[in-house]
Formats: structure tokens, sequence, C-alpha cells
């Protein structure tokens, strides 16, 4: 047969990794073809609803839903005492903690669900809600982690004070857990012992996830089959079938979960809420399928909230600047029960990685987690566990540190950056990084902004001011990071007891085309684009043919869902390790189609080619076909293949972020003049969607830095809880984003790739937020607490004495 | 976020709507854009039993521009005015607002009775309308009557207009010289932080009248007598633009909310109108 495509063409046909290809996903969502949860309609469909808490914190004296009852549709009210006898009025958290599902004699955050009004359509629902009454004591609201820590007020009185939580002993009625890491004595020594020490106090603020879709689901129980379906916003809908089959007691394989299509996670839909757990049981007592949706105010006021840690920090260092130790201690505010979404094993996340990007030998971190009567939560927001957090703590102290000396932020960086050849690197906190060359990815920054011109207008700019000549201040936000992502090896992640594997299974069609499905689910990330790509790349069939399908228990095998940016480094490899067991069994046919040992075929983009005989070959597509109509001696028929991936690591995604800024002293407020991302996340598999998710990232870290936050009033009130207050940013406020690459893929990921989608929130924050500090350092300023909004921006001129 | 149950009318007439409003008094509410009025009703803070939508009344909707002045419709919304080049000919302040309100999927529902009818303190027409010295008609079961803008807010959502009357249109003197309007807000579609609506009449190097509204620094907008004269008569300089400043000042009374502490705001007004004076000027 003669070939008349070339074998660029050939690669060109298949889309694989590397090419920019259009998101498959778009052609619906743009044309408002998404099927999301609240677009499912079924027969005899109910809609439930929650009566909450107007307090923060309160005894519940009696509940009356006598006037509800009466509403017309409404069909049932449940109450903590309805799902008692079920065992159902708590359920455990992903922290090892236990939560009410309904309020069990008090309530402990503003918002808490108090009752489950189910009738006949969301305005019944509502109508009820109105009318149940609910009789409450108010009792003393703690807001402050610190003064819970000192109060004689106890907020869980569920729990035995004396008895060690699930992370070990307990120093206070309302302390969580202490975690540590490092070395504490040597940490000290070497800090009471240096010849340069900075110190700084920061608060990262509460805020929250706030995805464009709310959570919600809808259970279907089918009484007759025993069979449970559950749709629903679920970033991990295999665990949560695992989760309702032991607080319910429903065989897991009666139970399907299905996510459909997710407008946006970013960590908020990874745990469990009372809602799924009450839609489940009100199926059940009605027979019939009951839904459940946030409304913008209740996602924002109860269900996972994201930061809120309080972190000190001492960084010693030589004379010049090489730093010689870090020691961080975090008093993290988890709200009124412990509902953070971590590995079991790491209670703070992988706060630990808070030695950054930096060749730091001796360092220590110690985390306390305290209840407070504010809502639970504590999950990822666009990053991997607790990232966000030890990065801006490291970025900020690299930033005080530089002050104190009296050095360049950027040339400290520089001198104290881990070397290339010191990879991979194991950190005074235990990980093991496992690739990185981040002084060609810093020169490369600076020398794209021009930094040494910046700094010297920037300098110009403060002689300006000091004559009067403007009222405008420049910032230069740097910061360098590194992400670890990939949860992650089984023998130290796990969620509730499940390995942080995850999976992909393949199966080739007769005639060459083919479905993967894995154990994620995409939530505006472009899987269904990306995972066809690598497939297409190991197994030589164009992306084109390949389905990719996700978040149907029933059908994907099992793995533990998209957050963490764990999908590509995980599922992903499992995508390219099934690929790769397809190819192996495709080399046996081929070589018995060409009549040749199976040594003697060898693979070439689309097919396999007798080596040394190019134009002999088989294609994919006539492979494909072979293993469905031929009887091949000692080869099972069909080309099917799966595989869990268990990865050996973590990955370990890096980056150089430049941004500069225009501060009017006098109103606080920022202009964002130009920013700069270079991101290397090891092998890119498409260009396009990488640029889409820097730019996200990036969107809401100016969101976090710039003003975006869950706050709460000294009686527990939320003052943030819609988006008059809590701050979303739109395209207006968006600054036009550069962005830019290196590649240093990981060396034991399948195909060298690292994730991205996180990257830019976890280095964006610090970047934005040293942008506005920066700008004010000139004039004595070392550190300022985000959300730099405009007040917060203006007080800081202000108590600088730049007002006059 | 769903509204209690209400009956909703759509009448074809002004005498309809009275009747309704007079049937049912404090339990039915005129309804123009909506964009105020259903997210209060969403979130319970307004109870609206009897829910009047004025979208079919006639004449509501016409901007008149004539030697007497301009006549802008209740019905006609923000996006009416930024797309009316006659409008923005004649008082181009009205544009340079409309543009800093909301977003402009709200602006093509929100109306301009709507807006100066709510009696917000947010809202941005009232402030400007008191700057432009206009003047609302209202009709009601006695007939028309008008009120001026700077007669109409009393506090907080509560207006010289009478429960059963309608604003039907706003008539404005046809505005000379040099114009302004600046904000300051968090994000698009945010209410201001502090707003300054400044008109100033030039004439031989020095101000000849001026007029200054200032939004959402009071429970009402705030027309700002004092802040005005201190420019009449002076060449717009340094120490005339402190003294605007100071009078403003003194005129105003801002509340904390989540935009930041009233020493802030204060700030922040200063600098707003010191900007929106200098602008006005500029053009004057
Ligand atoms: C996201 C968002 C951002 C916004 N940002 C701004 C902003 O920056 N600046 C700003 O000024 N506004 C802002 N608004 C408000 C918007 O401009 C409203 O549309 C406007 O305030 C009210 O106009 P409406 O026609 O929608 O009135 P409606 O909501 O219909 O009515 C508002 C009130 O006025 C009464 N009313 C309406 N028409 C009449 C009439 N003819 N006679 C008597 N009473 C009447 C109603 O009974 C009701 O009490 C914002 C709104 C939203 C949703």
């Amino acid at each position: 047969m003669k070939d008349e495509v070339t074998r660029e063409e050939r690669v060109e046909n298949l889309k694989g990794m590397g090419c920019s290809r259009k998101r498959v996903e778009d052609a619906r969502f743009t044309q408002g073809k998404g099927n999301y949860v609240d677009d499912i309609k079924l027969d005899g469909m109910l809609f439930g609803d929650f009566v909450r808490s107007p307090y923060a914190h309160a005894r519940i004296k009696s509940i009356d839903t006598t006037a509800a009852l009466d509403v017309p549709g409404v069909l049932a009210v449940l109450t903590a005492a309805d799902l008692e006898p079920l065992g159902l009025h708590w359920m455990p958290t992903l922290a090892g903690d236990k939560q009410m599902v309904l309020a069990d004699g008090k309530v402990l955050f503003q918002g808490q669900e108090v009752a489950f009004v189910v009738a006949e359509d969301r305005y019944a629902a509502a109508d009820g809600i109105e009318l149940v009454e609910v009789d409450y004591e108010e009792l003393p609201v703690i807001v402050d982690p610190f003064e819970a820590l000192q109060s004689d007020v106890v907020l869980r009185e569920d729990l035995d004070p004396k008895a060690p939580g699930a992370h070990g002993p307990r120093k206070h009625h309302n302390h969580i857990f202490t975690w540590e890491a490092g070395d504490k004595e040597p940490t000290q020594e070497v800090i009471d012992n240096a010849e340069v020490v900075a110190e700084e106090s920061m608060y990262y603020h509460r805020t929250h996830p706030c995805p464009l879709e709310t959570c919600g689901c809808v259970a279907s129980m089918d009484k007759v089959n025993g069979k449970l379906t559950l749709w629903g916003t679920f970033q991990a809908p295999h665990a949560i079938r695992t989760v309702v089959s032991l607080i319910s007691g429903i065989e897991e394989h009666n139970i399907r979960v299905i996510s459909p299509d997710i407008g946006g996670g970013f960590g908020n839909k990874v745990g469990a809420y009372p809602g799924y757990v009450c839609s489940v049981v009100a199926s059940i007592v009605t027979g019939k399928p009951v839904k459940w949706i946030e409304d913008r105010m209740d996602n924002l006021m109860t269900t996972a909230f994201a930061r809120d840690y309080h972190m000190t920090g001492k960084i010693s260092a030589t004379k010049d600047g090489k730093i010689t130790g870090l020691q961080c201690h975090v008093t993290a505010d988890h709200g009124g029960f412990d509902a953070c979404a971590d590995p079991t094993k790491f209670p703070a996340g992988f706060m630990n990685i808070c030695t950054g990007s930096y060749d730091i030998p001796t360092a220590y971190l110690e985390v306390d987690g305290v209840y407070t009567n504010k809502a639970p939560g504590g999950v990822s927001y666009r990053c991997s566990f607790r990232v966000t957090e030890a990065v801006y703590f490291i970025e900020r102290m690299i930033e005080v540190l530089a002050i104190k000396l009296d050095m360049d932020a950027a040339e400290l960086r520089r001198i104290n950056f881990i070397k290339k050849e010191q990879f991979p690197y194991t950190a005074a906190l235990g990980w093991e990084y496992d690739s990185g060359d981040y002084h060609t990815a810093w020169d490369k920054a600076l020398k794209t902004v021009d930094y040494d011109g910046l700094r010297a207008e920037q300098s110009q700019r403060v002689e300006d001011f000091k004559a009067g000549r403007t009222r405008k201040l420049m910032g230069i936000g740097l910061s360098f990071f590194t992400e670890i992502v990939g949860a992650g090896p089984v023998k130290n992640c796990d969620i509730l007891g499940l390995g942080m594997f995850d999976s992909c299974e393949i199966r080739i069609h007769p005639t060459g085309s083919a479905i993967a499905r894995l154990g994620t689910i995409s939530q505006g990330q472009g899987h269904a684009t990306t995972f066809a790509q690598i497939l297409a790349s190991e197994i030589g069939l164009p992306a084109d043919s390949i389905t990719i399908e996700e978040g149907d228990t029933d059908t994907a095998p099992y793995g533990l869902g998209t957050y963490g940016s764990r999908s590509t480094p995980v599922a992903g490899a499992a995508t390219a390790m099934a690929g790769r067991k397809i190819r192996a069994k495709a080399q046996m046919i081929a070589a018995y189609l060409l009549e040749v040992h199976d040594n003697d075929v060898e693979f070439d983009v689309d097919r396999f080619v007798v080596k040394g005989a190019p134009e002999k070959f088989k294609t994919m597509k006539e492979i494909a076909f072979a293993a469905y109509n031929q009887a091949i001696p000692g080869i099972e028929p069909g080309l099917e293949a799966v595989s869990y991936y268990d990865p050996p690591n973590m990955t370990y995604p890096f980056g150089a972020y430049v941004c500069v800024m225009d501060i009017d002293v006098d109103t606080g407020v920022p202009e964002i003049r130009r920013f700069y991302a270079l991101d290397d996340c090891g092998t890119r598999i498409n260009p396009m969607i990488i640029e889409g998710q820097v730019h996200g990232g990036l969107t809401e870290a100016l969101a976090v830095a710039l003003g975006q936050e869950i706050a709460y009033d000294d009686m527990g009130n939320c003052k943030t809880g819609t988006l008059m207050d809590f701050f979303l940013p739109t395209a207006w406020e968006v600054p036009n984003y550069e962005t830019d690459y290196t590649v240093t893929p990981s060396p034991h990921h399948p195909i060298g790739a690292k994730g991205v989608g996180e990257s830019p929130h976890v280095g964006g924050v610090p970047c934005f937020s040293n942008a506005v500090q920066d700008a004010f350092r000139a004039f004595g300023n070392t550190h300022t607490n985000m959300p730099h909004d405009h007040w917060r921006i203006w007080k800081t001129a202000n108590d600088l004495g730049l007002h006059g | 976020m769903i509204p209690a149950a209400f009956e909703y009318y759509r009448p074809k007439d002004m005498a309809s709507v009275l009747a309704i409003l007079e049937e049912h008094g404090d339990d039915a509410r005129v309804m123009a854009g909506g964009h105020s009025l259903i997210p209060m009703m969403k979130l319970r803070m307004a109870d609206v039993p009897h829910l009047i939508d004025l979208q079919d009344i006639g004449g509501m909707s016409d901007i008149v521009i004539d030697a007497d002045g301009i006549r802008i419709g209740a019905l006609v919304t923000q996006a009416d005015i930024i797309d009316d080049a006659k409008l923005t000919a004649a008082a181009p302040i009205l544009r340079e607002a409309a543009l800093q309100i909301a977003d402009p999927q709200v602006r093509y529902m929100g109306t301009v009775g709507g807006n100066v009818a709510n009696g917000d303190p947010g809202n941005d027409m009232p402030g400007l309308m008191q700057c432009l010295d206009a003047v609302f008609t209202v009709v009601g079961p006695d007939g028309e009557r008008e009120i001026p803008a700077r007669e109409f807010y009393e506090a907080a959502y509560m207006t010289a207009r009478e429960d059963d009357e309608v604003l039907t249109s706003v008539s404005i003197p046809p505005p000379t010289g040099g114009y302004a309007y600046e904000k300051q807000k968090r994000k698009i579609g945010d209410y201001a932080t502090a707003a300054a609506a400044v008109q100033i009449v030039k004439g031989g190097g020095s101000c000849v009248s001026a007029s200054i509204a200032m939004t959402n620094l009071s429970d009402t907008p705030v027309y700002s007598q004092a802040a005005s004269d201190a420019l009449v008569g002076t060449a717009v300089d340094d120490a005339a633009l402190d003294a605007a400043v100071a009078a403003m000042l003194a005129d105003i009374d801002p509340s904390e909310d989540n935009r930041g502490p009233i020493a802030f705001k204060k700030h922040v007004a200063g600098v707003i109108l010191r900007r929106a004076i200098v602008r006005a000027w500029s053009r004057a």
C-alpha cells in the first residue's frame, strides 16, 4: 500500500500532545447546551431547601413545623430529630471530625442548616422555610481563633475535651489539633544564633472559591430496585459514593453517583454537605426524586470557605543573604466543624511546602487548628492542599527579609534558589522535589520585563512623589513559586482511607475509534480535550476519534476525583499507562498480521512498521479491526486496557511572576499596568488550554489579593454573603496577562507533565500582594494584610503619613 | 432567593395603574426595570403582594429636547441615555454618569424613573438630578404635581412621592458650562464609595455659577449649596478647591460599610470632588 501522507501530516492528524487543539466541550457550553445538575428534571421531582440559623452561636430550644406543613405544596420538614433514628443527624467530615447534618440542639455558625423543607416546587419550599418557627437562645459568639483558645465558652459540647481528636491531643476545648513538621530545636538554635533574623505576622484572610455554579444535587431512590442515583456537583464522585454507602448503609453497588457538567469547583465541591444527605433521606422517605440547589448566599455563607490562616514567621540569614533557617506557626481557623478537605495524614494540607523554592537547610512548622463560630470548610481554593498559604507565607517572608537586609528581593531569591543540579531535592520539611530549573526561569522573567529598567523607573517615581510631582506610587511585585500537586502516592496520601491513585479504562472500537473513562471529573479544565490528546500520541488514533467520559460511577473506573491539580499528574499518567497497554497488544497483533516476530515491528505515530522496511506496516485503525475480526493464536479478541496509577511522587510545577502596579495614594485604587507569568508545568499537552488555565488562576489570584473575602462582624454575621460585597472580578478589572514558559519535564511521570490549573493562583496571590507592598517599601512599609482593597491600601498610605 | 407570592399586573394606561394603587394601598407597588425592586423581593426585604409592571404604559419612554429644557420619560433606560446623541450634546453629564452605573446588562433594564424614585442612597441619578436642578413630575389620584429633585429625598427609601403617586418624567433645565461625573467604586456594577456630580459655568476666567451634588455619602443624595458657593467668583484655584471640599464635607454624613470606615469615605469624597471640579472646570 502506498502512503500519500507525509509523516508530518500523520502527526498533525492525530492532534496529539503539544497541539493547541480547540476544546471539544465548548461547542455545547457556548450554545447553552451544557447539562448541569440544575438542568436535570425528573418526573415527580421535589425540591428541598434549608431553614438556616440567623445566629452564629445559639441553643435551639424548639422547632415548630406546623405552620410550614400547612403551606400548600409542602410535604415534609426534616429536623435532627427525624434523622437521629437513622443515625444521620451527624455525618463524618473528610478531616476526621463530624458535622451536624441538621442542627442537633445548637448551631455553631450563621447559616447553619436547621431544618430541611421538602416541597413540590421551590416556591412552596421557600414559603415553608419562612414559617418554620425556631426558638433560639443566643450564646456568646467567638469569631477570633486566639480568643477561642482562651475562652471558657465551649463551642463543641459534643466532644470530650480530654479525649484526643483525629490528629492527636487537643490543648483546649476549642482546639482541634497541633500538627508539626521539621526540627523544632535545631531551627530555634539556628535562628537564635543567626546574623540576621526577619520576623513577620500575617493574616491570610478567609475567602471562598465561589464557583459560578453553586453546589447541588438530585437524589432519586428507586424503591423497587433498591437503587439510589445521585446526581451532584461532585469533584470526587467515587469518594462521594463510598461516603454515601458508609453513612447510609446502602450497599455501594446499589448507589450510582453522577457528576454531570460542572460549572467550576475550585475546591468548593470536594466535600460532602448536609444538602446531599437530606436530599437522599428525603428521596427515601417520599419515594420521589429530590433536588437541592444552593443559592448564591447559601454558597458563600455555608459551603466550604478557603484560607483563614494566621501565620507568624521567622527567617534567618547570613549578612550577605544566604537563608539559614525558617520557622512558621499557624493558627488555623476552621470554623464550627473541622471539614477541611485534605489527605488524612495532613490536617494542614501541604503547608509544609512553605520553604518554597529555596534551599533552606533547617525549618520548623507548627499548625494549631481551632474551632470558632464560622462556617466550616478550609478547602484548597484553586490550589493543592494549603499550598497558596504556604507560598504566600514564604514569598512574603522573602520580601520582609530583603527589607531587613536592604537587598533587592529578586537577587535575594536568586542566591537562595535550589540549584538545578540539586534535584531531586529533599526539603527541610520533608518533601522530595522531583525536578526544577529555577534560575533559568527567573532570569528569563526578569529579562523579559526589563527588571532593572523597572526598578530605575520606580526610584524616579519615588523621587517625583517626594517632590510633589505625582500622587501615584509604583509597585513591582515578584513571586517565585513551587507547587506540590498530584496527590498522591498511596503510601502517604489517602482520603477517608481511600488511596489517592487514579485510573483510566480504554476501549478501542473495531473501526478505530475509542472511548476512555477516567476516575476524575472536569469542572471546566477541558479533560475531554487534553486526555484525548495524551491518548492520541500514545495509541496513534486521532484525538477527534476518542471520546473521554468521566463522572458516572457505574461506568468510570474508581478514582479520587479532580482537585489539587491531580488530574494530569495522576489520571493523565493512568491514561498514558493504559494507552501503553493497548499499544503493547497492538504490537503483537501487528506482528501477527505482518508475519514477523513481535520485536521486529516498531511504533511510528499511528502505526506499527517492520523495522528496516517502512513500506510494510499496519495502521492502528487496521489493527483495531483485526482485534475484533481475526482469530489470532495466543491473543484474546478485543482491544481494551485499564490502568490504576499510584504515582511514585508528587509533581512540582513552578513559575516566575512579575506584576507592575500603579497605586493612587489618595484613593487607594491600584491599577495593574503589567502582569507577566512564566509557568513551568513540565510537558505541555495543550498550550492553549494551559494559557486559559493561567488566565483563570491569575484572575482568582487578583480577586483574593485585592478584595475577595468572607468577613464577619463580632456577632458572627457574615458581611459578604452576596456578589455585591464579595469581589468576583469581571473582564473589566482584569489586566492583559502576558504568559510565558520553560519546560522541565517531571522525571517520574510517564509523559513528564506536572499539572497547571492551580499554579497561577498559587503564584499570583503573592505577586499581586507583593506589588502593593513594594509600592510602599520606600516609605517604611514591611507588611500589610490582604485583601488590598481600596480602603486598606488607603490606610497603608495614611498610616505611613502619605496624606500630608 | 425566591420572592413571596405576588399578583402581577400589566395595565395599558396610567388610570388603571392608579386604580390598582388606590385599591391595594401599601400592598401595591409599581415596577419599571425591576433591577432594584426584584432583588429586594427575592431577598424578601420587600414584600409586594401586588406588583404593577409599567412597561406597557405608553408615553413614558420619550426624550424631548427643546428650548425649555430636557424632558426624560420615567421609562427611559440608562442604555437609552447612553445611546442618545442629541441628549448627550445637550447634557453630556448624563451620558458620563450613566456609563458609570452598573453594567450593560443592568443598564438595558434600569430606568431613569426607577433610579430616581427608588430612594436608595447608592443610586447615582438622584445626586446627578440634584446637580442639574431637575424637577420630577408625579401623577396621583389628585392629578399631576412637580417636585424639585433637591426637595425629593427625605431619608433612605423615603421620598416626597406619595405611595399612590407614579413618577412620569424628569425635567432638566438646559445645562451650561463644564461638567463632570466622577465615581469611585470597587468594581464594575458596584455602587459608589463616593461620587460627585459637578456643573460649572465660567465667565472671564472665573466661576460664574456652580452646582455640586454627592452620592452615597449620606442616607440621601447631598446637594451642597455651600460647596457650590465656595467656587463662585473664584478662579477655581487651590484655595477655592479646598474651600469647596471643606464645605461639602460639612454637608455629608457617610456611614461605615464594607467599602470602608467613615474617615476613608470622607477623604475619598474630597479627592473625588476635587477631581470632578478640576475636570468640569477644564471643560467649562
Ligand atoms: C448589579 C447591579 C448593579 C447596579 N449598580 C448601580 C449603580 O452603580 N448605580 C445606580 O444608580 N444603580 C445601580 N443599580 C440599580 C439600577 O440602576 C436599577 O435599575 C435602578 O436603581 C432602578 O431602576 P429600575 O427601573 O430597575 O426600577 P425598579 O427596580 O423597577 O424600581 C425601583 C423602585 O422604584 C419604584 N419605581 C420605579 N419606577 C417608578 C415610577 N415611575 N414611579 C414611582 N416609583 C417607581 C419601584 O416601585 C421601586 O420601589 C444596579 C443594579 C444592579 C442589579
